[in-house]
């Protein structure tokens, strides 16, 4: 006979929540980014209200998952998979508060000419939404490897990150006119870079979710 | 959730009507039938201490049989009926309880106990008079022993002693496994168990089926016919011949020799027999008692 | 070479009571127990789960040889409780029996007073001493937390205690003739919560003295008190391991099934 069958459901209906959860901070994430390179205003007015719904859903899942605790006794497997869930909504949360960051900035340099088109830093956000993307599909399919794998790309970020700090340091030094801007970019670029770490976060969730492996893969 | 098995409140309520009618019903005949059963009894009881109590005297109690019992009392009697109702206990209830403890905890259900349990089964229903006879050719004539107390109470012993079995086998098996068990699990032997945890438990149980075999015993007339004799003396041994009350009352009664001492010692019998039951009654509240709290 | 071995033995937690070894247990032709391995840690709280039938009560019963009761019961393999086999021939019963004390599912006091209820296991094995006897009452209702709720009413039955206090008297009894191990088969399983909160502090203190094993349905339970917990089904030993571990990352999908309630 089949048993907990209720209890299964909202499991399932958990992993559900987290993996719609990824899908809009990862649209976030890449909508932030356009508005910034687009000089969308319109776009990151609306990407700092979608940020709304992110944070409910974070409250939705931790309400979720505490109400399972205290009601459900989870052990095992099902406790795992509930201790990942609260730690990847965090984490999630946090990425689309970066995101929420790039918005803000796109905003703030509404007046003023880019010096330079954006390209790293697009290349950051891509990297960061693939990574984010196929960190959620490792949870759904409960790849820990795909997981790891993933974390593995946070290198590549943080490279990135180096490599326009330095660029827009000589910048600076040259011309300290466009200081302003100059400065959100190295922010923005220190958010993508942030973005990653939380990323890595979640791929050790999925691996201890998976394995009840508790990784270090920075 | 479909509501489809017409469970309707007013077919609940109809045929609920209804039950309820054949409640009251059936409780009217319960109530006439206990009435009956209570009221045969007291006007038994009622009649015969009506006729018996205007002839008990403080003589009666504590004289001797005069004119085949026509005067004088019935104090040897007494005293007879204690020492056959004594002797018989003593030959029987030891023998029941080991037995009963042997039944339920040594044996392994084999021959031996299958026999034990028939003979428990069957003679327990059948007639005292077939017993009476038993004794008589047994006892009094092939061991020798005469009409005598001796002959008597072995006799009567045979009577009670399947219902005794019986009784203390029941007792015994109420007592909860887990009594057992959790003496074991400390170190005690089976006879240590046995001896100090399970029949003190049941003890309530066997002193209850003890008194139900005294109140046998003080009612028995057919199986001490042809063993007890009819002494009237107080028995100064175990061959000397005794009359119970019982056998006292079956004869003048039937020889029709005092109708007026008839019912007196009728009406000694039944009081006695009545505060048998009241004690036995005590002790079946104990047992209870114990079971509650299990 | 034996010396050898005890001498490089650590000293304290590690020291292995009860060691069973390839242990197999019939009831006629049906095979309750299959070939169980099992190393059991002094003054550690062992708990066995699994579904009603797997043998975990079995193979409970069978540290004190309780077993022997049920006829047509047959037990192979070793179980050595400090290295003695306890199934060896000439082996003495009532002194195993001692020292593997045993608490049953269902609070079993006798009907008789607290005082005789604790007093009859020192006193089946021949204590008389009436002094003594007092002190072993009181030393070990206070070692089972019952001593102050019944210390005025010594004399009285048992009978008139709660489920609770019935099962702590029925602890108390046990410990009342120096058992170096105690079974317990599903202690709990009758009493309500608060008593069962009690006697799984009781366990928690118990375990400085004593080895415990302990039978429980109750996951959460096993996950309280035990450090070790071991699995079972279908008279297999599936997983035994540090009760973190078999309720955070059981080893084999069997022992997740049923510590998840997905079991069947």
């Amino acid at each position: 006979m089949k048993t907990r069958v209720e209890y299964d459901h909202q499991l399932e209906a958990l992993k559900h929540e987290i993996i719609r959860m990824g899908s809009l901070v990862e649209q976030l994430l890449a909508g932030s980014m356009k508005a910034l390179v687009e000089r969308d205003y319109e776009k990151a007015a609306q990407i700092m209200d979608s940020d709304d719904e992110i944070d409910d859903l974070q409250l939705e899942i931790e309400e979720h998952c505490i109400t399972l605790i205290a009601t459900q006794q989870p052990l095992a497997g099902d406790l795992r998979i509930i201790f990942a869930a609260i730690k990847m909504a965090t984490d999630l949360e946090r990425i689309a508060d970066y995101g929420v960051g790039i918005a803000k900035m796109a905003i703030r340099l509404k007046d003023e000419e880019y010096i330079k088109p954006l390209i790293d830093l697009p290349r950051m956000t891509d990297i960061a939404c693939e990574m984010l993307v196929s960190s959620v599909r490792a949870f759904a399919t409960g790849d820990s490897q795909l997981a790891i794998d993933t974390a593995n790309r946070d290198n590549s970020l943080d490279a990135l990150f180096k490599q326009i700090y330095r660029e827009l340091l000589t910048y600076v030094l040259e011309n300290s006119k466009h200081i302003n801007q100059m400065m959100a970019f190295v922010l923005i670029a220190r958010y993508l870079e942030r973005v990653g770490d939380h990323i890595t976060n979640i791929c050790e969730s999925v691996v201890y979710n998976k394995t009840g492996e508790r990784l270090d893969l920075d | 959730m479909n509501k489809d098995f017409g469970l309707t409140k007013e077919f609940v309520l109809k045929n609920r009507a209804k039950q309820k009618r054949r409640q009251r019903t059936a409780f009217v005949f319960l109530y006439l039938a206990a009435g009956i059963a209570v009221g045969v009894l007291l006007v038994i009881i009622g009649f015969i201490f009506a006729n018996g109590l205007k002839e008990i005297s403080w003589e009666f109690l504590t004289s001797g049989v005069k004119d085949a019992g026509r005067e004088g009392g019935i104090f040897p009697l007494i005293i007879n009926t204690l020492y056959l109702v004594g002797l018989g206990l003593l030959f029987a209830a030891p023998l029941a309880v080991l037995a009963a403890i042997y039944m339920t905890e040594y044996s392994k259900q084999g021959a031996v106990i299958s026999v034990i349990r028939f003979f428990t089964t069957n003679l327990a229903g059948i007639p005292s008079i077939i017993f009476g006879l038993f004794g008589y050719m047994f006892f009094t004539k092939m061991l020798g022993w005469s009409w005598s107390l001796l002959s008597g109470s072995a006799t009567i012993a045979v009577v009670i002693l399947p219902t005794l079995i019986r009784t203390s086998e029941e007792a015994i098996m109420t007592v909860p496994a887990g009594y057992k068990e959790g003496s074991l699990a400390l170190g005690a032997t089976k006879w240590q168990t046995m001896r100090k945890v399970v029949i003190p438990t049941a003890s309530p149980g066997i002193i209850n089926g003890i008194i139900l075999g005294m109140g046998r015993i003080f009612g028995e007339t057919a199986a001490l016919f042809f063993t007890l004799g009819s002494g009237t003396e107080i028995a100064n041994s175990l061959m000397d011949s005794a009359r119970s009350l019982s056998l006292h009352l079956y004869t003048l009664a039937k020889q029709g020799i005092s109708p007026g001492k008839s019912y007196a010692t009728a009406t000694v019998l039944v009081v006695i027999v009545l505060i048998l039951n009241l004690i036995a009654g005590i002790f079946d509240r104990r047992i209870n008692r114990y079971k509650e709290n299990r | 070479m034996e010396f050898a071995m005890k001498m490089n033995e650590p000293a304290q937690s590690s020291r292995i009571k009860v060691r069973v070894s390839k242990l197999n247990l019939f009831y006629g032709s049906f095979q309750a127990l299959k070939n169980i391995d099992m190393d059991i840690e002094e003054n550690q709280v062992t708990a066995l789960i699994g579904p009603s039938g797997c043998g975990k009560s079995t193979f409970l019963k069978c540290i004190n040889r309780m077993n022997d009761l049920i006829g047509g019961c047959r037990v192979e393999g070793d179980i050595l409780i400090d290295g003695a086999d306890i199934y060896k021939d000439g082996i003495d019963i009532a002194y195993l029996r001692k020292e593997v004390g045993m608490v049953f599912q269902k609070p079993n006091p006798f009907e008789m007073s607290i005082f005789d209820n604790i007093a009859y296991g020192p006193r089946i094995h021949g204590l008389r001493d009436r002094k003594k006897l007092e002190i072993i009452v009181e030393r070990s209702l206070k070692q089972a937390a019952l001593w102050d709720e019944v210390k005025d009413r010594l004399h009285q039955s048992a009978i008139g205690l709660s489920g609770g206090q019935q099962q702590r008297l029925c602890i108390a009894r046990v410990l009342a003739v120096e058992p170096s191990v105690v079974l317990m088969d599903e202690p709990t399983s009758a009493l309500d919560p608060i008593s069962t909160g009690k006697i799984e502090e009781l366990i928690a203190e118990l375990k400085n003295d004593y080895t415990i094993i302990i039978v429980t349905h109750n996951m959460q339970q096993a996950a309280r008190v035990s450090d070790k917990t071991a699995f079972f089904l279908l008279g297999d030993m599936v997983e035994m391991g540090d009760t973190r571990q078999i309720f955070q990352l059981p080893r084999d999908k069997r022992t997740e099934d049923y510590i998840t309630g997905r079991f069947g």
